[in-house]
């Protein structure tokens, strides 16, 4: 008995108290369990303990009208922001798709960019890049019978006019923080909320502010995709090497010639690397931007997919796919690039990027001028292969409709609901006590009282039931998903083809913007909680895979090799050897899988589930922006919950095998 | 030696830890001890050194003895925590930043251990870097970046970029780099430590032919006691944060100042390295059959006294008799320890 405490007493220490606060609930008032409702802010629509809501809606409105130097409000001047992003807009739109119709130009005619994918992946990796740009390009302008072309032309000029801004300020903002250590601490929890707010919650705040349309998309994507470039620049810049910066104040470098000449030239690849996750960003945000009205590919697939068009949306999705994987590895080969010798010899032979680029450009302007192929192929020779593919769907349904009908079902009534009974009768006080004395646990008082201000946060925002069931389909997802990647990730890290297999279907699947992965959950399940759950089972075992993945494959050789000669069999070496040493690599796996589960549950919401996403979704239709904000706030406090406490498990695991000190 | 002080270090003091200038002001007991006892790392301690214009002074000391941090004291990399150091007379703590920039543009030069070579750039864009900052125009860098790449024998390499060059190659790039400005004074920070043995004694001979050609004022880091006795001119050994002993290489083994010089020195060669000036009987000035000069090395001539019958004269530069020598401190020195 003893033993039985001093082994599991860190168990114990945490769920006993739980228990018994579960167990007191009958004895108790209502308030106990459920947090009370409140009228500090006068009794109207406000409803929670403390009526965060009625706060954020009243400095909105404050903001509004609130004068700068007397001059202008502050409204104008982000009116007058979008204005100028605005202008930008339509120029990259007449370059890409509208023309300058008052100079007489044309817009960019397809061979062009099909030309140029080609030449560029040539010179960037080979002709596997080449191809692939080509076909992006290709499958564009021949699969346009809907008018898929000119939709990605327009996604295209968007995030032409995005992704460099966010880039630039995630730039400046990393700069400024690797050098400035109270700038980088005031900077840090900020950059951690906006990349666990759902995108959905500053939608409304951005539409009150910037108004909508592709200008308004445009804004929100930056908000959302600057933060890994500021990481990652913040990243590269610190670990630029002592040497290398004493090198340059050797030379008698200035202050500004070590920032361009020294630091950022050696940050080279991290910051590729950000411009490469920006752009990325900036594609998941297609979908997204287009509730505040951003036009493009993302519009019609969101139009598609409500109208349950499957196949003219699934059309559109394996566009913004083709497009997605093209712009990830272009930007990918990129980072990578290392530069080169010049070849010796004439202008040609020095720089053939260069010189074939011109004559790409050159030969297709010609072309346009010979055929209209060349500029946009003619609509009688587009084509769609919608139709098929909807009977298709309807073929799979049908024939499918039983045994998926009777395993939704199975999971709905056997697992689903009492999981979800459980978690909604959890007491609000247990859940505090709860991770509290885990942060206690695991990092002492500071990790404890961080993590149960969150969970009050949202039990005094008054979604605490909704947000009780977001959480229970984000941990049913968990459990999948672990039970899913770990086993995958093991049979992976066995030799280097699977790893390598396996890593390729991750890149992939990660490329894909999270909206696909609404279709097939629809297509196989209808809309219920299983086809949500499926989704974000889909998206969020890429993590836990790649962690596990990783872990194993990382244990150092020599002990490897010592299990060998101790006599291990592979089960041996794996159970006693292997996982131990990986467990906290595939926490954090376990942590990035969270993260992804709780980005998609608010997708899913899209689909019908009734948690806290269903009020994120409400809040636009009403364009309630304090609602919407604090809503995802609530959202971003689970997500940082967990993400403190098992980042905290996995130091503390790494420090008792002596990772790290 | 010209007797002319380049760098004069005075009762430099470098600690780590919290408020450490506080601690140096006001503490009486600064020895070792308490200054452990106090939680602070000492990095250099009350350091006196002078380096004279054109010699070679190695600095030695084991890994975590203060010798880079002592280093980068001169170069004022790093801010002493107190105590001065002059460069040519001036204050280096007492300059703002734009003297510092000018001295460093004009008269120091660095060599790293890992080379710290800028990968974005060619072999030639590297070494016409500190020339770039100056604001010296790309086709006369260019040029005297070529001259210094030729001398260091990387000619036919200038467009390479440093992922394509071996370690030794590297360092030889690293080498032109200080080289470029042309400075006065060259500080090498275990230059030849991340090479390969024989690489390292090349990169060795190319040192001493490159100092044969230009004679500058060398601060040169090592933890290689071999290496800096064949390089030196004078040696100054540090061990936690202390400077030991400074002196030539033969005053070391000869008359070392406490048991942790010994200890390094007990394993050298001395036949190698004393002349017979340091083991002759001066008191005997007779003329035996063989005259000796005193500064031949033991090792050159100890085969020709081994077969001698009788003792040998030793002479000075002028050949008159100064002493004599008999076989058995030659065995004892070839032989024993």
């Amino acid at each position: 008995m003893n033993r039985f405490f001093s082994k599991y007493k860190n168990f114990l220490f945490v769920l006993v108290p739980f228990g018994f606060l579960w167990a007191i609930k009958p004895l108790m008032p209502s308030w106990f369990f459920i947090p009370p409702k409140s009228c500090l802010g006068g009794c109207g629509s406000i409803e929670g303990m403390i009526p965060f809501v009625g706060w954020i809606n009243a400095g909105i409105k404050f903001l509004k009208s609130y004068e700068i130097f007397g001059l202008f409000t502050f409204r104008e001047l982000t009116r007058s922001i979008s204005k100028g992003i605005d202008s930008v807009l339509n120029f990259t739109e007449a370059i890409f798709y509208n023309g300058f119709e008052n100079l007489g130009i044309e817009p960019l005619p397809w061979i062009m960019l099909f030309g140029l994918a080609i030449v560029y992946g040539l010179y960037l990796r080979g002709w596997r890049l080449a191809l692939l740009g080509g076909a992006c390009f290709f499958y564009l302008a021949l699969f346009s019978l809907r008018g898929i072309y000119e939709l990605s032309m327009e996604t295209l000029s968007a995030i032409a006019v995005s992704a460099p801004l966010s880039a630039l300020i995630g730039l400046l903002f990393g700069i400024v923080a690797a050098k400035r250590k109270r700038f980088h601490d005031a900077l840090w929890p900020v950059l951690n909320v906006l990349q666990s707010l759902p995108h959905f919650s500053y939608l409304i705040i951005v539409a009150i502010f910037f108004g909508v349309g592709s200008k308004a998309g445009v804004i929100a994507t930056i908000i959302f995709a600057f933060p890994p470039m500021t990481r990652l620049t913040i990243l590269g810049l610190k670990g630029v090497s002592q040497e290398i910066k004493e090198a340059g104040i050797m030379a008698g470098c200035s202050k500004w010639q070590m920032l361009f000449k020294v630091e950022i030239p050696s940050a080279r690849s991290s910051i590729m690397l950000g411009i490469n996750q920006v752009i990325m960003q900036c594609l998941a945000m297609v979908v997204i931007a287009s509730f505040i009205g951003q036009k493009g590919l993302g519009h019609d697939l969101l139009a598609r997919l409500q109208n349950l068009r499957l196949g003219q949306a699934f059309e559109i999705g394996v566009a913004v796919v083709f497009i997605a994987i093209t712009l990830d590895r272009f930007s990918q080969a990129m980072a990578l690039k290392e530069p080169e010798r010049l070849k010796e010899g004439n202008f040609f032979k020095r720089h053939p990027f260069i010189s074939s680029s011109i004559l790409v450009i050159l030969g297709s302007v010609i072309l346009t001028f010979i055929t209209p192929f060349a500029s946009r192929i003619p609509t009688e020779y587009t084509i769609s292969i919608s139709g098929q593919l909807n009977s298709m769907i309807k073929f799979i349904t049908t024939s499918l409709f039983n045994p998926l009908g009777a395993f939704r079902d199975f999971m709905l009534v056997y697992i689903l609901m009492p999981t979800k009974a459980a978690f909604q009768s959890l007491p609000w006080i247990a859940v505090i006590a709860f991770v509290g004395l885990i942060g206690y646990r695991l990092g002492k008082l500071r990790l404890a009282i961080t993590v149960m201000l969150f969970v009050f946060f949202i039990a005094a925002s008054g979604y605490w039931v909704r947000a009780l069931i977001t959480l229970y389909m984000v941990c049913v997802s968990l459990v999948i998903c672990a039970l899913i990647g770990i086993p995958l990730g093991i049979w992976a890290s066995k030799n280097d083809k699977r790893t390598k297999i396996v890593q390729n279907i991750c890149d992939t699947f990660q490329t894909f913007p999270s909206f696909i992965y609404l279709l097939p959950a629809v297509m196989l399940f209808q809309i219920s909680d299983v086809s949500a759950i499926f989704a974000i089972v889909i998206y969020s075992s890429i993590p836990i895979t790649r962690y596990t993945i990783f872990g194993l494959r990382n244990i150092p050789n020599h002990i490897i090799e010592a299990s060998i000669t101790s006599g291990c069999t592979e089960r041996q070496m794996l159970w006693k050897v292997k996982m131990p040493l990986a467990f906290p690599e595939i926490l954090l796996g376990l942590n990035q899988t969270l993260m992804f589960a709780l980005f998609m549950v608010m997708i899913a919401g899209f689909i019908g589930t009734v948690d806290l996403s269903q009020e994120i979704f409400r809040a636009l239709t009403f364009a309630d922006g304090g609602k919407g904000l604090i809503i995802g706030l609530c959202v971003a406090f689970i997500g940082l919950t967990a993400d403190r406490l098992l980042v905290a498990w996995s130091d503390m695991q790494k420090k008792k095998l002596g990772f790290i000190s | 030696m010209n007797s002319e002080k380049i760098i004069n270090c005075q009762n430099v003091w470098k600690l780590y830890g919290n408020n450490p200038e506080k601690f140096i002001n006001s503490s009486e007991d600064k020895s070792l001890e308490n200054i452990k006892k106090n939680n602070f790392i000492p990095a250099v301690r009350d350091a006196n050194i002078d380096v004279y214009k054109g010699e070679i002074l190695v600095i030695m000391g084991l890994s975590g003895s203060g010798k880079s941090t002592l280093l980068r004291c001169m170069s004022k990399l790093i801010d002493p925590t107190e105590g001065k150091v002059f460069f040519q007379g001036k204050s280096l703590t007492d300059l703002s930043q734009k003297e510092l920039i000018e001295i460093r543009r004009h008269k120091m030069g660095m060599v790293f251990q890992h080379f710290a070579l800028l990968p974005h750039r060619s072999v030639i864009q590297n070494v016409a870097f500190p020339l770039e900052v100056q604001g010296i125009d790309r086709e006369t860098r260019e040029e005297r970046a070529s001259k210094v790449i030729k001398l260091v024998g990387l000619e036919g390499r200038e467009k390479y970029y440093p992922r394509e060059l071996s370690g030794g190659q590297q360092q030889r790039v690293g080498l032109a780099r200080s080289l470029a400005v042309e400075p006065e004074v060259w500080f090498l920070d275990e230059p030849f430590s991340a090479l390969d043995p024989l690489i390292r004694k090349e990169m060795q001979n190319e040192f001493l032919k490159l100092q044969s050609m230009l004679h500058k004022t060398i601060v040169f880091i090592t933890h290689d006691f071999d290496e800096a006795i064949r390089l030196a001119d004078r040696i100054a050994i540090m061990y936690e944060g202390g400077i030991v002993q400074v002196g030539t290489a033969e005053q070391l083994i000869t008359n070392p100042a406490t048991d942790y010089v010994a200890e390094f020195t007990k394993d050298i060669p001395r036949a190698k390295l004393l002349t017979l000036n340091s083991l002759a009987d001066k008191s005997d000035v007779n003329e035996y059959s063989m005259r000796l000069s005193g500064n031949e090395k033991i090792i050159n001539v100890s085969a020709k006294i081994l077969k001698s019958e009788s003792n040998i004269s030793i002479t000075d530069s002028n050949n008159n008799i100064i002493g004599s020598i008999n076989k058995d401190k030659i065995i004892k020195i070839l032989f024993e320890k």
